[in-house]
């Protein structure tokens, strides 16, 4: 009797291991969409939804623009800032240069500050959904469509947002790296004097 | 439940008889045995990090030193520190080798659920060691930190096999410890004696139940960070890695998801050592038992939601960061309810300076110094300053090395007589206890000024306004090295001791059940079954 129940809690332990275990990978996925439904981390609200329309209030919009170390293009935003009336949908613009002799394919991470505004920051569409790729020396310019939802002004926690910064990171995309063999020279550049350079706006 | 414990000890003769070398200490399935191999393993360990540790305060006693080769030497070094103290001293000492020892004797078990998985579970550990040793000395080292962070972790920064080393050292030690955590909660479940309710448990036994719940639910998360940190690294995977879409915050979450229980795994176990020695030596049962035992599964259950704040810097909301700082602060409270417990427990109770007590003594008053720091570091703004400083250093290093190490010395001078029948030598082990007790406070102290004035730790070198302390810092850690080495005078001179102790040679405040056994116990134990009234 002692054996079968020693094996039923020591099955029942194994199965807390193999959940908690799940649980990690599982994370990949739930973290993200945690970030998505939440906003945390600055994270956009993303999708084909169209704003309401403008409304009488206004917020500034700056926009960022950064490239990876080891990422050999020149990228920097179109305008500096923009003033736009809340539920209004907008468009802006990223240009971009490669600088390398070959074409690059880049894929760039996003998010918005202050993080809280996140929430109320809706990408209707953007050149950062998907992979983009330059041909050497060429040049692109890169389209986005936004809208802030007017509830910000009246939500206690982000009514005192004035200005919220969109920011954009580009990387070479994995992929490309790996066929262009861009990953091994990766190396000796990091923490270089070329490392994360940032591009000034105009 | 009386028929279950005729059967474990069926295939047994009734005489005390013991296999040969081999069989006994390579295939054993004796508990103390296993118990002891865990404990000299634990000794190696905690030797081989202690040194490494001597080492590194070399470097730092004066700026522009170069004891180690290369930045990369010094990172490899400090990582070794970290994972072998953690994994292959504190871990393996306190659960393995105290855990295996007493958890089944102080329920009233003739052995562990599962004896077997005990031995595999020991011997999945020297493997590890070795990997660990290669990571250090293999190329450059791994140099990521104990904490492993990508990117410094991936294979751009440390490429080569030695980071692939210790990730895979960290399975074999993180599935040791699954197994072991398996086998403590089956025995404590399964097979306490008849009359040993939950509620009448001794608290060693009731820490190690904790303890085994927070690496069964803690210790997965990191086998699953690791995994993803290896694909990450060998296989083109990009869990961490934002060129693929990846997050390299998210390893930081899995990562203190595992690491902030860890630390509790650290301690509880020392925890419950010090509740018996202060409660043998004040000749008083402990005051407050049931507090004490639900103040350690308190202390676990808020273990798993305070993770967050050793990312205060991380980039989250101003919101987040004061969620992780009021449940973190809630841990004060539990672990107030154990060091008052302690001190009521001490309070009227005729004391005894023998050097067990010296040291619980001594573990009380250096943890509630580092949790008083903790507490300090718990406030989201003033870790914005503090945040991989020397202070943090000094924090942890006041509740681990000093604490959980002290609970071990503790529990050795407490037990050794019980474990190996001989006597320790009382006037040395006095030095030991002093010599340490010194040596600790002056090497981790003025680690609180360096941090203060924004000394960052994980460094090889600072600038010469730093210079006094560190000092003063490296002159303790080399008296703290002596003391090691009189600790293994120590005992070196108790296994050879003419002296024999007698079953219950800490007299009446001694009421658990080892006290009952013959000092060393029978080679089996409890083939008649206690009984508690």
């Amino acid at each position: 009797m002692a054996a079968r129940s020693n094996s039923v809690v020591a099955l029942g332990l194994v199965g807390v291991i193999a959940g908690m275990g799940g649980l990690a990978f599982a994370s990949v996925r739930l973290y993200r969409m945690f970030c998505a439904a939440t906003g945390y981390g600055g994270t956009p609200q993303v999708g084909p939804q169209a704003g309401p329309g403008a409304s009488g209030r206004f917020i500034t919009v700056r926009f960022n623009a950064d490239v990876n170390g080891g990422m050999p293009w020149r990228f920097e935003a179109a305008q500096a800032a923009l003033r736009v009336a809340l539920g209004d949908e907008h468009p802006a613009f990223y240009q971009a240069r490669n600088l390398a002799a070959t074409a690059v394919t880049g894929v760039s991470t996003y998010n918005v500050t202050p993080e809280k505004a996140a929430q109320y920051f809706h990408k209707t569409q953007c050149f950062c959904f998907n992979e983009q790729t330059i041909a050497a020396h060429g040049e692109a310019q890169f389209p986005l469509s936004f809208w802030v939802d007017p509830a910000i002004a009246t939500d206690p926690h982000t009514r005192d947002v004035t200005e919220i910064t969109l920011s954009y990171t580009f990387f070479h995309s994995l992929n490309d790296a790996s066929r262009t063999g861009a990953l091994a020279k990766a190396g000796p550049h990091i923490g270089g004097p070329d490392a994360q350079r940032p591009v000034a706006t105009p | 439940m009386t028929a279950s414990y005729d059967h474990a000890h069926d295939g047994h003769d009734h005489h005390d008889h013991k296999p040969g070398f081999f069989t006994r200490w390579f295939c054993s399935t004796n508990h103390k045995d296993i118990g002891t191999l865990y404990l000299i393993f634990a000794v190696i360990g905690g030797l081989t990090g202690g040194a490494l540790s001597v080492m590194m305060r070399a470097q730092l006693m004066h700026p522009g030193s170069h004891v180690f080769e290369s930045g990369q030497h010094w990172n490899a070094v400090i990582t070794s520190h970290g994972l072998l103290m953690i994994f292959f001293s504190v871990m393996p000492g306190l659960i393995g080798g105290f855990g295996n020892w007493f958890v089944p004797i102080m329920i009233g078990a003739p052995d562990m659920a599962f004896p077997r998985l005990n031995n595999i579970s020991f011997w999945l550990l020297p493997p590890a060691f070795v990997l660990i040793l290669a990571g250090q000395m293999v190329g450059d080292g791994a140099g990521s930190g104990w904490t492993l962070y990508p990117p410094l972790s991936n294979s751009t920064f440390q490429s080569g096999p030695q980071m692939d080393f210790v990730l895979f050292a960290l399975h074999l030690a993180g599935i040791s410890s699954l197994l072991g955590a398996i086998n403590f909660i089956t025995t404590i479940f399964n097979m306490r004696a008849p009359g040993m309710t939950l509620h009448r448990m001794p608290l060693f036994v009731w820490a190690m139940l904790v303890t085994a719940f927070l690496l069964l639910l803690s210790v997965p998360v990191l086998a699953g960070a690791i995994t993803m940190l290896i694909t990450d690294r060998n296989f083109g995977t990009a869990f961490f890695n934002p060129e693929g879409g990846g997050d390299p915050v998210l390893f930081q979450h899995l990562f203190w998801f595992f690491g902030h229980p860890e630390v509790y795994i650290m301690i509880l176990p020392g925890f419950g050592i010090i509740s018996h020695i202060i409660s043998t030596f004040s000749k008083k049962p402990i005051f407050g038992y049931l507090g004490m035992a639900y103040a350690m599964v308190a202390i676990g259950v808020v273990g798993f939601v305070v993770w967050a704040h050793h990312m205060y810097i991380s980039g989250m909301d101003v919101d987040t960061r004061a969620y992780f700082m009021a449940a973190t602060m809630i841990i004060a409270v539990p672990t107030g309810i154990k060091i008052f417990s302690w001190i009521a427990t001490m309070w009227g109770g005729s004391i005894d300076m023998e050097v067990p007590m010296m040291w619980a003594i001594g573990f009380i008053f250096l943890f509630t110094i580092g949790g008083v720091t903790g507490v300090v570091l718990s406030n989201a703004g003033i870790d914005q300053a503090l945040h991989n400083t020397y202070y943090v250093i000094a924090h942890f290093h006041y509740v681990l090395s000093l604490g959980a190490v002290f609970s071990m010395f503790a529990g050795f001078y407490y037990w050794i007589g019980k474990m190996s029948g001989h006597q320790y030598p009382n006037g040395l082990a006095k030095i030991h206890f002093w010599m340490t007790f010194i040596a600790v406070n002056v090497t981790f102290f003025p680690q609180h000024f360096l941090g203060l004035a924004g000394m960052p730790r994980r460094y090889v070198d600072y600038p010469a306004a730093f210079e006094g302390w560190n000092m003063v810092s490296s002159y303790g850690a080399y008296l703290g090295g002596l003391s090691m080495v009189l600790f293994v005078v120590i005992c070196f001179l108790t296994f050879t001791s003419k002296t024999k102790v007698a079953d219950n040679y800490w007299g009446e405040g001694a009421t658990t059940l080892e006290w009952t056994l013959t000092s060393p116990p029978a080679f089996h134990t409890f083939e008649e079954l206690p009984r508690l009234k």
